[in-house]
């Protein structure tokens, strides 16, 4: 919080305690998600009752692009962390000496 | 054929190379009106071959105006025409002719009918490009723009080679298809492969993009991979090696994206995934799978130029791109954050969003190919991007923990830009007919199915599904203050052991010849001609001694050998000797010779 802002307004300085923005409130956070698993539940029903046209078979059972995607992302974050990271960070200043 | 305009190229370049002679107001009225007047100026021109002139035994052609140059030449004028509106604050003439050159290289290069023309023009974008990097004036921006243009460089003579080669082959410069097959092919493919930034030869592209300065990177991400996409889809769709190489280029920049802190590394690396599904397209080679490549190729010009400057604009109001320092930022720069979300929804392919009528294409292509393992990848890779485009960029620089950064919204310029660029994302995803008739082929596709805009729908809920679950449950990786190695590593690195290991060897060999050859050997000389007579008998007289055994006072011979040679008093008859010796030698070599 010590980071002063670059481009300072000739307004005096925000106190950010004072300005709390939507995404600050707790409550508001917790509308958001709950509006966002709704839809995610709400996707995974539709597609019991409708059947997608497709050209792979697979593509038209039930929740195929919902697990897909799910489990891609796990597995891509899960790589990237414990695989990659430890393969490839190094400290920012590697190529520097 | 007389046609009452100028080459496409032309009216950037020259009028580029005139930006110094202006200031002021005047300066960027002219950096704004030369984009809008080299379209005006290509719009004049007819489809066909223009500005055909003899060169050596062939002919070079300055304006092949086809449907597939034109589309290219179309979205290259509007990303020139929108990055002068981004940049109209710099007033830096390093910066505001090199990227008006820049985009004009990339003009001249896509309009080229003959491999020389397209060679020149390749050059020269990688020279251009080269000073957008160096503009930035640090010392990292200036390794990065000598390791770019090292990189380009090998790239460019690669492609030289191979179209001499090509053109003595076949007796024709004529840049048509090319296909793969001879040694010269293989040349060009792999000179154009540097430029299109293909796994292992990309670090180039997220080593100098995010180097750049803050509008160079917009006028970077544009030209350089798109002008390959286009020479690639001239010379070699359907050739089946781009199906492998598109995609890795789609699934392993991803990872990479997934840990870099860099936020406008990220961008650069989802840049080459993008490319990726063109390359992709272009291997497969059907109507819809080049149509796919080349309708990606034109949205992702907008969004991916539309994500660079919203985080440029990040980068000009803060001074900081690493997603460590950043956060919380929708409250001071609420429109960029909007214009980001766009740009967000359109790379990740959200329905009514630019992406969504592009990508589907080469994915469809793939499927109806029945190409299983690709389509997976791609669908990976469209899981992936909005992992790490979709929702790492615009969380971490505008939402996340609030960094406690309150600064000015971007300048009105650079809003207008990204508005404008915003605006047709959203008119493309609304509206795909209108980029569909641009394409090179004619063909019938329906992108708004049912079917297509659920089963996108919950391939990207769930990827968000599952970002929001490991970031509440700790899982995703936080950002850490650091570098990640890629296959640049080879030659930051490895040529540093070259080095080393050829100081160590070079020097030693050096070294020792110095030694041996310059002191001692030198030294050695100088002693025995220092009394060559009397040395060559008193060696002679030891050689004796020590074969034959005698023994005797040979000190004192020696010594007596010494004095004599010193005062010169040698008896007469041995004098006379030597000197018939010499005579004899002499006139034995002269008569032998």
């Amino acid at each position: 919080m010590s980071q002063l802002p670059i481009d300072i307004d000739e307004k005096p300085p925000i106190d950010i305690d004072e300005e709390l923005g939507m995404f600050d409130k707790p409550e508001n956070v917790k509308r958001l998600l709950r509006i966002f698993y709704t839809c995610v539940v709400l996707l995974l029903v539709v597609d019991i009752f409708y059947h997608k046209h497709a050209i792979f078979a697979w593509e038209g059972y039930f929740g195929f692009y919902a697990v897909y995607g799910f489990v891609a992302c796990v597995i891509l974050v899960i790589v990237a962390k414990y695989v990659l990271r430890p393969m490839v960070m190094r400290k920012e200043d590697h190529y520097d000496d | 054929m007389m046609i009452n305009a100028l080459p496409p190229a032309l009216i950037m370049i020259l009028g580029g190379l005139l930006v110094p002679l202006f200031k002021g107001r005047a300066r960027q009225a002219l950096l704004l009106l030369l984009p809008v007047i080299s379209f005006i100026n290509l719009l004049q021109i007819p489809v066909g071959s223009h500005w055909i002139l003899p060169f050596l035994s062939d002919q070079i052609v300055l304006g092949r105006v086809d449907k597939l140059s034109l589309i290219f030449g179309y979205i290259f004028h509007l990303i020139a025409f929108l990055s002068a509106i981004y940049a109209l604050h710099v007033d830096d003439t390093v910066q505001n002719v090199a990227g008006t050159v820049y985009a004009g290289a990339a003009l001249g290069a896509i309009f080229a009918g003959d491999m020389f023309t397209l060679f020149v023009f390749w050059e020269l974008l990688t020279i251009s490009a080269t000073f957008l990097i160096l503009a930035r004036r640090t010392e990292r921006a200036l390794g990065a723009g000598f390791r770019y243009f090292m990189v380009h460089v090998a790239g460019g003579l690669c492609l030289l080679a191979g179209i001499i080669m090509h053109v003595s082959q076949t007796g024709s410069a004529a840049f048509d298809l090319i296909g793969l097959g001879t040694i010269a092919s293989w040349l060009i493919f792999i000179g154009i492969g540097v430029n299109c930034a293909w796994p292992v030869l990309h670090p180039w592209l997220t080593d100098a993009y995010p180097e750049a300065t803050i509008t160079g990177t917009v006028f970077l991400s544009a030209f350089t991979t798109k002008t390959a996409i286009y020479a690639l889809a001239r010379a070699f769709p359907g050739t089946e090696e781009l199906i492998f190489i598109g995609a890795t280029m789609a699934a392993f920049p991803i990872f990479y994206a997934v840990i870099e802190n860099d936020l406008r590394r990220v961008l650069a690396y989802s840049l080459i995934n993008q490319v990726g599904f063109m390359v992709v397209g272009i291997g497969i080679g059907t109507a819809l799978s080049i149509n796919g490549a080349i309708a990606h190729a034109f949205n992702d010009i907008l969004f991916k130029g539309l994500l660079f400057m919203t985080m440029g604009a990040v980068m000009y109001r803060t001074g900081k791109i690493n997603a460590t320092d950043l956060g919380g930022l929708y409250k001071s720069m609420p429109w960029t954050c909007a214009f980001c979300i766009v740009g967000a929804a359109s790379i990740s392919a959200f329905p009514l969003f630019s992406g969504f009528v592009s990508k589907s294409m080469v994915m469809e292509a793939a499927a109806l190919g029945e190409m299983r393992w690709v389509w997976f990848i791609l669908l990976f890779a469209s899981a992936g991007v909005f992992h790490h485009a979709g929702i790492k960029i615009p969380f971490f620089a505008f939402f996340s923990h609030d960094s406690g950064i309150r600064c000015k919204e971007a300048p009105p310029h650079m809003l207008l830009a990204m508005g404008i660029s915003a605006a047709l994302c959203i008119l493309i995803g609304c509206f795909p007919q209108y980029l569909y008739s641009l394409l090179p082929y004619t063909i019938d596709y329906q992108p708004y199915t049912t079917s297509h805009v659920l089963a996108q729908t919950q391939l990207l809920f769930f990827s968000a599904l599952a970002f929001t679950l490991l970031l509440l449950a700790g899982i995703y990786p936080a950002e850490i203050r650091s570098i990640n190695v890629d296959a640049d590593w080879i030659y930051r690195k490895g040529c540093r052991q070259i080095y080393r290991f050829s100081r160590w060897a070079f020097d030693g060999i050096n070294e020792w010849a110095n030694r041996t050859f310059a002191q001692q050997f030198t030294s050695l000389l100088a002693q025995f001609f220092e009394d060559p007579g009397a040395n060559l008998q008193k060696h002679g007289y030891r050689l004796l001694v020590e074969t034959s055994g005698i023994e005797g006072q040979h000190e004192q011979t020696i010594r007596k050998i010494s004095i004599r040679s010193r005062t010169a008093s040698y008896p007469v008859g041995i004098g006379v000797l030597l000197a018939v010796l010499i005579l004899a030698l002499t006139s034995m070599l002269l008569f032998l010779m």
